[in-house]
């Protein structure tokens, strides 16, 4: 029964949003607002069928009705209660559910907030939205049905893929899907501005918050992937220029290039065309990840499903980038700059090379990650480029990156006063050089890493010099010092919002840095009792003991961790036998720290438990990665406030 | 004017790029090229489940099918069973040698796995996983096809086919010796 549900609930779904879409947009050709009205409702429309998609997936889930083959494919009757939940975005045609339910309620908030606030632009933005929900209701019904009957119904299911059986895998994908989509309403507001020949600023006012939000929860989303993969996939590591993660990294990196390069505009009148194509951009980098993803055409370690689908999305991929960008093309004497570059010291100019670097490390990795193919079609060979590359070319990158974070938000607009570089920048600099020239002394050699560290002080300084001023000069009205930052940090939210998500960077830069130059690890086979020592720890090997849960049989190495200086700790790493995996999944146990983890993944075995193979890391600064993570929520938080009053 | 020639420049920019995606579907993910390929193999030496010793040494002068497969890999291993089978059949008089290394099984799944498919070329287990560490085999089935001088040529990742087989078997035997 629920196979048919389904598929009706998707089917007239995609009419409805077909419908709402035309309806729109005839509504904004002819101004009738009785269709504007049927667009509206249908919007509605989507979102109920949507929703109960949703429900009927996850009581299929819940009931393991193996009728659907999803269901099947994607859970077994051993599948704990939790991931039966998460099993719901477990695989391709359910992550489409997902990303095609967040479009709805992310339309149906646009339908609430904008319906009387922008009329002329609002049609124009419904039809866009909902021709892209359109896309994705298309692609539930032909490529990758979620609710397909599978036939005979089979006794039990295949289960979910082992590696999701993870907290970070309830989190990720709908961060990450919530990033993605929430490019789709920028996109569709700059789209209906085009059309309306409204070249202005305004589409890029009303958007900024929706920019905001959506690359926050991306910024999260990469975050929370690189969490899973250091603490799942057993390697040590968090990130490791796969195709995968890299179709998630393109998107941010122009967004990111976005969120700076329209305060040009909104303050310069200049870059309107450059907005325009970032933003659309984006949301075809958005759209080419799940096409790399999802079509199979460059493998990658967790390439997770294959099929015709792919096909679908290089085609709306390719509507979207012609049209928009021919929509761009037809436009484009209206988009002249009104202001002028009057130096190369100045803030415009910061902004446009950071711009330049932003979009020449999305373009390195967009090249990296298609080089396979690039050098299959060209010379006949398939040759993968790796992390060396994507390092080698990206780390200067990024450096200088890290340079621009310190001088653009301070330096002067327009053209920059020798007095007004001193007066911002001489102690930051000074301050990096001195840390710098001290963890030197201090028996720091990398120099990759010294520079990130100078870098570091410098920008983590002009922002603590900028916020010392300001909330001095706030003190003379006669608040005390919390009083006066707090006052500060709401008045002028999306200043200091933007400073503190600088600051989540910086910390995440240094755990980058830290955790690469610094850790150490080592491999060794031990026998029962047999001590192995890094870095200071000792780890005892206490023998191994196996369980059978619900759905794997799992085998667990005892290890008895100790320093020296505090008490022992006992991890627990282990192998996680999964009947319908060819290999074991590793479970891996670990201490976090401040300054460093303690990572310890169990090899081979040998089956009387005498002994163990065990690799042994000590992992330095990762945690950083995770606590920039939660000051970045801060600052985005603070930054996507209602500015109540303009800054003084 | 500058806007008129921009008007196509702009949406044409983009096409090279989407035509690249497209070939990619006329491509195969599953070709991984090796870093094994066109190196001296690995050489190993392995009892067979009917107790007779294999090595590649022994092997020199014909060409090697070496195959990794496991009982508990289903479909792929079973999907190209028949295949190994036939091809065995087909090639044995011509200079071809298959070698199947069993990975990470039970000797009695194995076993029967074997006399399910009526399997007659020397079928060896590889207890400590060895020879697929050396093989940088990352999941079964892979099967590597070794020259008459004993290096690594062509790696199949995924079920095999007749197709493949033969038109990799005939490129080595057609190969002077």
């Amino acid at each position: 029964m629920i196979p048919e549900l389904g598929y009706g609930a998707t089917v007239a779904a995609l009419v409805l949003a077909l419908w709402g879409a035309s309806a729109a947009a005839v509504s904004a050709r002819t101004g009738r607002l009785n269709l504007l009205h049927s667009g509206e409702r249908a919007a509605i429309g989507v979102w109920v069928l949507i929703t109960a998609c949703i429900a009927l997936m996850l009581y299929a889930f819940l009931t393991f009705d193996f009728s659907v083959r999803y269901v099947a494919f994607n859970t077994n009757r051993g599948t704990p209660f939790y991931y039966r939940i998460t099993a719901l975005w477990g695989a391709l045609e359910g992550s489409i559910v997902l990303w095609a339910w967040m479009l709805s309620i992310y339309t149906l908030i646009v339908v609430v907030q904008y319906r009387r606030r922008q009329p002329e632009l609002y049609p124009w933005v419904l039809s866009v939205m909902l021709g892209i929900l359109a896309f994705f209701l298309l692609v539930m019904t032909i490529p990758a049905p979620p609710f397909e009957r599978l036939s005979p119904i089979p006794p039990d299911g295949r289960g979910l893929n082992p590696l999701l059986e993870d907290s970070g895998m309830i989190t990720h994908p709908v961060a990450l899907y919530l990033g993605f989509t929430g490019f789709t309403v920028p996109f569709a507001f700059a789209v209906a501005a085009l059309i309306l020949r409204r070249t202005g600023e305004e589409w890029i006012t009303i958007t900024r918050r929706w920019t905001i939000i959506a690359w926050y929860f991306l910024s999260l989303g990469l975050l929370i992937g690189g969490w899973w993969s250091y603490h799942v996939l057993g390697w040590g590591g968090y990130w490791a220029w796969d195709p995968v993660e890299n179709a998630a990294f393109m998107p941010w990196l122009t967004a990111t290039a976005f969120l700076h390069s329209v305060m040009i505009q909104e303050r310069r009148r200049m870059l309107k065309l450059w907005n325009l194509a970032l933003i659309f951009l984006t949301f075809g980098l958005t759209l080419f990840g799940t096409f790399l993803t999802r079509s199979g055409i460059i493998g990658s370690v967790h390439s997770f499903t294959q099929g015709s689908i792919g096909i679908f999305f290089l085609g709306f991929l390719a509507l979207v980038l012609l049209g928009s960008f021919s929509l761009l093309a037809s436009r484009v004497g209206r988009l002249r700059a009104e202001g002028v570059l009057d130096s190369v010291v100045s803030r415009e100019s910061m902004f446009l090379l950071n711009n330049l670097f932003l979009v020449a490390a999305a373009f390195t990795v967009f090249f990296g990650t298609v080089f396979p193919l690039l050098s299959e079609a060209v010379r006949g060979v398939k040759i993968s480029v790796g992390a060396p590359f994507f390092n080698l070319v990206n780390i200067p990158i990024f450096l200088a990156l890290l340079f621009l974070m310190g001088v653009g938000p301070l330096i002067a607009w327009r053209r920059a006063s020798a007095e007004n570089l001193k007066r911002n920048f001489l102690k930051p600099v000074l301050a990096g050089i001195v840390v710098a020239a001290l963890m030197r002394a201090l028996g720091v050699g990398n120099a990759l890493v010294l520079t990130a560290i100078a870098l570091v002080v410098f920008v983590a300084g002009t922002i603590a010099l900028d916020l010392f001023r300001a909330v001095r000069a706030r003190r003379r009205s006669g608040d005390g010092w919390p009083a006066a930052t707090l006052g500060l940090l709401l008045r002028q939210n999306r200043r200091y919002g933007g400073f503190i998500v600088h600051l989540g960077i910086l910390v995440v830069a240094l755990g980058v840095a830290g955790s690469q130059a610094w850790s150490v690890q080592t491999e060794v086979t031990l026998q029962k009792g047999q001590t192995v020592d890094l870095a200071g720890y000792h780890v005892r090997f206490d023998g191994l003991s196996a369980t059978e849960e619900s759905n794997h049989a799992k085998v667990t190495g005892a290890f008895t961790l100790s320093n020296g200086r505090r008490g022992e700790t006992v991890l627990l790493p282990g192998r996680k036998f999964y009947p319908q995996e060819q290999t074991p999944i590793a479970a891996v146990d670990y201490r976090l720290g401040f300054l460093e983890d303690v990572y310890l993944v169990l090899g081979d075995f040998s089956r009387d438990g005498s002994q163990a193979t065990v690799k042994l890391q000590v992992n330095r600064m990762v945690s950083w990665l995770w606590l920039g993570g939660l000051v970045l929520t801060l600052g985005a938080a603070l930054a996507i406030l209602p500015e109540a009053r303009r800054p003084a | 004017m500058r806007a008129s020639w921009l008007r196509w420049a702009i949406p044409a920019a983009v096409v090279p790029v989407l035509m690249l995606l497209a070939y990619g579907f006329k491509t195969n993910p599953h070709e991984i090229p090796s870093p094994l390929l066109d190196r001296p193999a690995a050489a190993f030496t392995l009892t067979t489940f009917g107790g007779s010793p294999v090595s590649l040494e022994s092997l020199r002068g014909k060409v090697v099918m070496l195959n990794f497969w496991a009982s508990w890999c289903r479909p792929a291993c079973y999907e190209e069973a028949p295949t190994l089978e036939r091809t065995w059949r087909e090639y044995k008089d011509k200079g071809v040698m298959v070698v199947g290394v069993d990975i990470q099984d039970r000797a009695e799944a194995a076993q029967k796995f074997l006399a399910e498919f009526g399997h007659s070329f020397p079928n060896a287990p590889d207890p400590a996983g060895r020879v697929a560490v050396d093989y940088g085999v990352y999941g079964v089935p892979e099967t590597f096809f070794i020259d008459r001088k004993g290096r690594v040529r062509f790696k199949q990742v995924g079920a095999l086919t007749d197709e493949i087989a033969r038109q990799r078997l005939d490129t080595l035997l057609k190969e002077p010796w």
